[in-house]
């Protein structure tokens, strides 16, 4: 042991790390220099230290994913009641009452020779309709739609991934059959036969069942969602391997036609980016830890399933629709010029989690942990000719979450170049401010007659625990009944770790975070509350319209698949 | 300090001492030059990542890790040690016992159970021999225990780690995670050993048969 202690002094020395950079890794103990079993061990430093082959940065354009087309009818129909071939185990809800006027037909697939960046080369990978990351959906309020996923995937596939799937709608207002519960995942074939899984999202206003708002609530409107996997301990590795896309819902405000509604930038010029870091082995191809605990944190930041991509953009205003798209890491999101590091170039932020938040914020920076959304636009007008980065200027070296402080302009991971110059074209969206609508903050009447639940987060016995249980999804961890509203408090007691917690089903309001009232920002409507070490944060949500079975859980989705997660589940009144 | 700058110290940091547990080099433990590589191996998690060490089981008998125990095969594995004071271990066996029964006589043809133990010397394969005869384990099902630095590596690369160095420093800290496996098709993950044993049995039966 001695000998062990030495070995370690002496490296400590060798790599000059002084006595403050100890306590920032954690590894100094308060009786001196950490002892380990069998020496030193940081597999922290390790995934931090992840180095891919070398990438030329920004020689590929950005692709933009395509716009999903609905399908004139599906073979079988869809029916209520779950039919042969389908994965689905309960009958829709609100099948009836929500014909779908328009039906999708999705299939998850091997998508060979997928290329990451020129200089990799050419690999396999997943993707909804072979593309990486998936179309995006465009929706609209009180257009009722049917989404078919067909599982194409490969049945004897090797390597991380698992060819089952439970397509997960982000902040959607979903019956349960339709949500992706993680449990309700289905293989791509049985006995030889296709399987499939309809999901039907119906497209309302949250609260439609209140016989005062028939129509549903307009201040529950939502803007950015995102799809993914969410197959129960392989969600984190099927996402990786690219089954993740956008869907947008507009309305009579958010229109997506810049002459109309809030005006805000449209077409061409709304633009989703789904951020996510990879690892590449020796060989060049997409690597996944799959004996990684704490997180997975890739060296490639991949923009829309490139590594570094350019934009090139017209001087006018653009609507950027961002999303943290995991696994593990956290961004702190800059728009930097590298020829004048000291220029503060602002976002107007216009949503949070892809809710519009009630006045847009003029701010320098955005922060996102995973799964998170924003909504910014940037004003490229007086930029004719140059060229800024977005810069994810936030350091985390491992899973447990950013490590803290902000890193100096330029001295962070440049993820996309905008170069401003395409010709100069007409705007008609409006300049910021923008004033939306305002958010359905609870009177004092729901508040007091609002139930109080705690959720902790833990870790025991180097497994994660939610209320101090281990996941079991026949557990029923909480009972909501279908129309009340209940104020959740969601408390990181796990040490050093940051966690963030998305809760499926309606959206929340954050009341309050560590007894403090929030950022006008976290005040809006979300779907994840970031939970830094002992945070604790209180949120207001309402179970409206429909019934069934809905998780809480970890968004780093590797604490996600070691089943940092709980059921509940909304009851009829 | 910049992200570079932390990155190299760390990379400094990370470089093995006394029997670096966390390279991925074929021949067991990496030595001092033989730094541990940045860039992760290519290959995935086959024959290259498992390592094959020499451990014995609760029935005496001599086994390779990779070569008798993992190479094609789907698998159940998770660590602990017989001397367990406060009765986790026991607690997480007697869920296995009862996913075993779960599983039925699957277990021992289509997956293997292997529980390593945390503390080899201890265990000697008499002693998990008794141990397992106490929890009622039933065959396709080994206790396995070897040499303390073997053991380690094995720990690491299954990932029964704690990342707080000070906790995975603790001797006596023990695991209630379970690996599952299918070394042929190298999918893996890893669930609560405590849980409901028929989740559990859901989770292999789905994940891994």
């Amino acid at each position: 042991m001695a000998r062990t202690t030495r070995a370690n002094r002496e490296e400590i020395a060798r790599a000059g790390l002084s006595r403050r950079d100890m306590v920032k890794l954690g590894l100094l103990s308060s009786s001196g220099y950490l002892v380990t079993r069998l020496g030193l061990s940081s597999r922290t430093a390790e995934v931090a230290l992840a180095a891919s082959p070398p990438t030329r940065p920004f020689i590929q354009p950005m692709p933009i994913p395509p716009i999903k087309q609905p399908v004139q009818a599906l073979t079988p129909p869809p029916q209520v009641n779950p039919q042969p071939g389908e994965g689905r185990t309960r009958p829709h809800q609100a099948l009836t009452r929500f014909p779908p006027q328009k039906l999708y037909e999705t299939h998850a697939v091997e998508v060979q020779n997928f290329s990451f960046h020129p200089d990799l080369p050419l690999q396999t990978v997943w993707g909804y309709d072979g593309q990486v990351p998936g179309p995006t959906y465009h929706a609209r309020y009180g257009e009722p739609i049917l989404v078919r996923m067909v599982n194409d995937l490969p049945q004897n596939h090797k390597g991380f991934g698992i060819p089952q799937i439970s397509t997960h709608l982000h902040n959607a207002h979903t019956p349960s059959e339709s949500d992706g519960f993680p449990l309700d995942f289905f293989p791509s074939t049985v006995g030889g036969s296709q399987l499939f899984y309809d999901q039907h999202y119906p497209m309302q206003l949250a609260g439609f069942s209140n016989q005062s708002s028939p129509n549903g609530d307009p201040r529950e409107a939502l803007s950015t969602l995102w799809y993914h996997d969410h197959r129960v301990d392989f969600t984190a590795q099927n996402v990786y391997k690219g089954l993740a896309g956008f869907f947008a819902i507009f309305s009579d405000h958010d229109t997506g036609d810049e002459s109309t509604g809030f005006r805000l930038p449209g077409g061409d010029f709304d633009v989703p980016m789904i951020l996510a870091d990879k690892v590449f082995d020796s060989n060049g191809q997409i690597f996944f830890d799959l004996f990684n605990f704490d997180g997975v944190l890739g060296d490639k930041f991949t923009v829309n399933g490139k590594i570094q991509p350019f934009l090139q953009v017209h001087p006018r205003r653009y609507r950027f629709r961002i999303l943290d798209g995991g696994p593990s890491r956290f961004y702190q999101l800059f728009l930097t010029d590298l020829n004048n590091l000291s220029r503060v170039i602002p976002f107007e932020h216009i949503s949070n989690d892809g809710n519009l938040l009630p006045q847009s914020v003029t701010v320098n920076n955005v922060l996102l942990s995973v799964s998170e959304r924003c909504d910014v636009i940037v004003d490229f007008s007086n930029m004719a000719g140059t060229s800024i980065y977005l810069e994810n200027r936030l350091p985390q070296f491992s899973g447990t979450g950013p490590s803290g402080g902000v890193l100096r302009a330029g001295g962070g991971n440049l993820l996309v170049r905008f170069d401003v110059v395409l010709p100069t074209v007409g705007d008609g969206s409006l300049p910021p401010p923008y004033t939306f609508f305002p958010a359905p903050t609870p009177t004092a009447a729901e508040l007091s007659a609002a139930r109080t639940r705690l959720w902790t987060f833990d870790s025991s016995g180097d497994q994660w625990v939610v209320n101090d249980r281990l996941f079991d999804p026949n557990v029923v961890m909480a009972n909501p009944t279908e129309g009340t509203s209940e104020i959740w408090v969601l408390q990181n007691d796990g040490g050093e770790w940051s966690h963030p917690i998305h809760i499926h089903f309606e959206e929340f309001q954050m009341l309050s975070r560590n007894g403090r009232t929030p950022t006008t920002i976290e005040r809006g409507r979300k779907d994840v509350a970031r939970l830094g070490p002992d945070d604790q944060v209180k949120v207001f949500l309402r179970f409206r319209d429909f019934v069934g079975r809905y998780p809480i859980h970890c968004h780093n989705t590797v604490h996600e698949d070691h089943a940092m997660m709980a059921r509940w589940d909304i009851v009829p009144a | 300090m910049t992200l570079t700058r932390r990155a190299s110290l760390m990379s400094l940091f990370a470089a093995p001492a006394a029997g670096a547990l966390f390279a991925w080099s074929t021949n067991g433990p990496a030595s001092a030059t033989n730094p541990t590589p940045k860039v992760p191996p290519a290959g995935g998690f086959g024959a290259q990542y498992f390592p094959n060490v020499l451990l014995r089981t609760h029935e005496g008998e001599e086994v390779r890790f990779y070569d008798d125990l993992l190479q094609g095969k789907s698998v159940i594995i998770n660590m602990m040690y017989t001397l367990c004071q406060d009765g986790r271990c026991g607690v997480i066996t007697s869920n296995l016992v009862a996913l075993q029964r779960e599983l039925g006589d699957r277990v021992g043809r289509d997956i293997f159970m292997y529980s390593i133990s945390l503390k080899p010397l201890e265990d000697t394969p008499r002693m998990l021999l008794e141990y397992a005869a106490r929890q009622h384990v039933g065959p396709g099902w080994q206790f396995l225990t070897g040499d303390p630095a073997d053991i380690e590596l094995l720990r690491r690369r299954l990932g029964f780690i704690n990342v707080n160095p000070v906790k995975d420093a603790d001797i006596n800290s023990h695991t209630g995670a379970v690996r599952f496996g299918n070394e042929r098709l190298e999918r893996w993950c890893m669930a609560p050993g405590g849980t409901n044993p028929r989740y559990l049995a859901t989770l292999v039966e789905s994940a891994l048969l």
